[in-house]
């Protein structure tokens, strides 16, 4: 684990940068699969910008509405630079909602954009799990078979790395084996329905999961509902033609 | 390469898709039956200590400057900061009002403030004048030798361990917090129950 890179005076935030790599890249590939499906490629890095800039500006509003109080007494505490104060939820339903409102502005249709979207969101999840590794989260449960790594004052199943190679292996499906037409955005369904069985066949080694009741995991129960989610999404969406006028963001 | 799957003709028919789904999701919920945990907790416990978001803070006994001495284990059923700090580091300084006035705040409520010195890389003199400048009234344990710093895995300064009071770390901050940060970790467990 290397949550930190000590340059100098300066500490620099390893997860962070993988994060930043995670998204450059992934804006890489959205920008590729866009060309292909005859989107302008620059509408989608602005997608993608926006819908993280909000994404962030929302996290972080959020974060500040629940704990009002404090942020009114010290209202610059907005512009901290810290990961701790953001809500994801906030930052996922602020992030998504600009997304489409910019997607809408400029005439993008949903199912082609989604599309675009796809082979980045699989090659994000890598970085992702990287992220994991550097800084020691989203830990294994305790075992004893060689190729365990020692971590937290125990050996432990090394998911990090079992998350790169799942993500890796979804990216490569998701690029190799691309299940609906371009522009339907069954591919981008696709890359969920994987991601989602991924996370719910990776969760069984992790040792932090949050248990519901009988003893269930959480992010597996998400996780399946999401696989069925997008399953019915796909067989809807495989009725329609590609180009279908309802489809407008 | 671009393959057009057998797979998604079975979009494209009621039956087979039915069956490709009820087949998936059975395959799904036997393997999240199969690795339910038994533990019966909201999360998997982690009995050990490590310095990290999940798991027991790493017990530590200090001689407090100006005489005395505390153990952490001795504050269970408190909200704990366990800051790590020096006085030559600009970072510390800037936040170290924000830890005074939460501690203040809080303080009646079960907040407990152990400003932990990295005496091994400080000089007690510099961190008690430091201390009487900024009028720091919470108490500082030393670490002269480096014990506490290596127990927490010390990073950079300052570093900011936020423990619940059944003695878990929830928060690890490197860097200064901000008033507001701090508030709103420490307010959020103080409402759980001990």
């Amino acid at each position: 684990m290397l949550p930190y890179l000590s340059i100098g005076p300066l500490l620099l935030q390893t997860t962070g940068l993988a994060l930043l790599l995670g998204v450059w890249f992934g804006s890489w590939f959205a920008e590729k699969e866009a060309a292909r499906i005859k989107i302008k490629s620059d509408l989608v890095s602005n997608l993608i910008f926006i819908g993280l800039v909000s994404g962030l500006v929302g996290a972080r509003l959020t974060y500040a509405a629940t704990y009002i109080n404090a942020y009114l007494a010290n209202p610059l505490s907005l512009f901290e630079i810290n990961t701790h104060s953001l809500s994801p939820i906030g930052g996922l339903i602020f992030g998504t909602l600009a997304a489409f409102i910019y997607g809408q502005r400029q005439g993008l249709k949903l199912r082609p954009a989604l599309d675009a979207l796809a082979p980045g969101l699989a090659v994000f999840m890598i970085f992702l799990g990287l992220a994991h590794l550097l800084n020691g989260d989203a830990y294994g449960a305790t075992t004893r078979l060689p190729w365990a790594i020692l971590l937290a004052g125990d050996y432990r199943h090394p998911t990090q790395v079992y998350e790169i190679l799942l993500a890796t292996g979804v990216m490569l499906i998701a690029v190799y084996y691309q299940l609906g037409q371009r522009g339907n955005g069954i591919n981008f369904l696709w890359v969920v329905f994987l991601s989602a069985a991924a996370r719910v066949f990776l969760e069984a080694f992790r040792g932090d999961s949050m248990i519901l009741l009988g003893g269930f995991r959480a992010a597996q129960v998400i996780g399946l509902l999401v696989m069925a989610g997008s399953l019915i999404l796909m067989r809807t969406w495989a009725q329609l033609p590609a180009n279908a006028p309802e489809s407008k963001i | 390469m671009r393959i057009k799957s057998g797979l998604s003709s079975i979009f494209e028919n009621s039956r087979r898709w039915f069956i490709f789904t009820l087949v998936i999701l059975a395959i799904g919920i036997g393997w999240a039956f199969a690795s339910r945990s038994t533990i019966n907790a909201t999360h998997i416990e982690m009995p050990q200590s490590s310095p990290k978001e999940g798991f027991t803070a790493p017990d530590f006994t200090s001689d407090l400057m100006g005489g005395g001495q505390v153990t952490l284990t001795a504050l269970r059923g408190k909200v704990v900061l366990v800051n790590l700090w020096a006085s030559w580091c600009p970072p510390c300084r800037a936040e170290m009002p924000a830890i005074e006035k939460a501690y203040r705040a809080f303080k009646p409520q079960g907040f407990e403030v152990l400003a932990v010195n990295a005496t091994n890389q400080d000089s007690e003199t510099a961190a008690t004048t430091f201390i009487k400048e900024l009028d720091l009234t919470f108490p500082i344990p030393l670490d002269p030798n480096g014990e506490v710093s290596t127990q927490y895995g010390l990073r950079g300064l300052p570093s900011s361990f936020i423990i619940d009071r059944k003695g878990i770390i929830r928060s690890v901050v490197v860097g200064p917090m901000s008033e507001a940060l701090l508030q709103s970790k420490v307010e959020e467990l103080l409402k759980e129950p001990q």
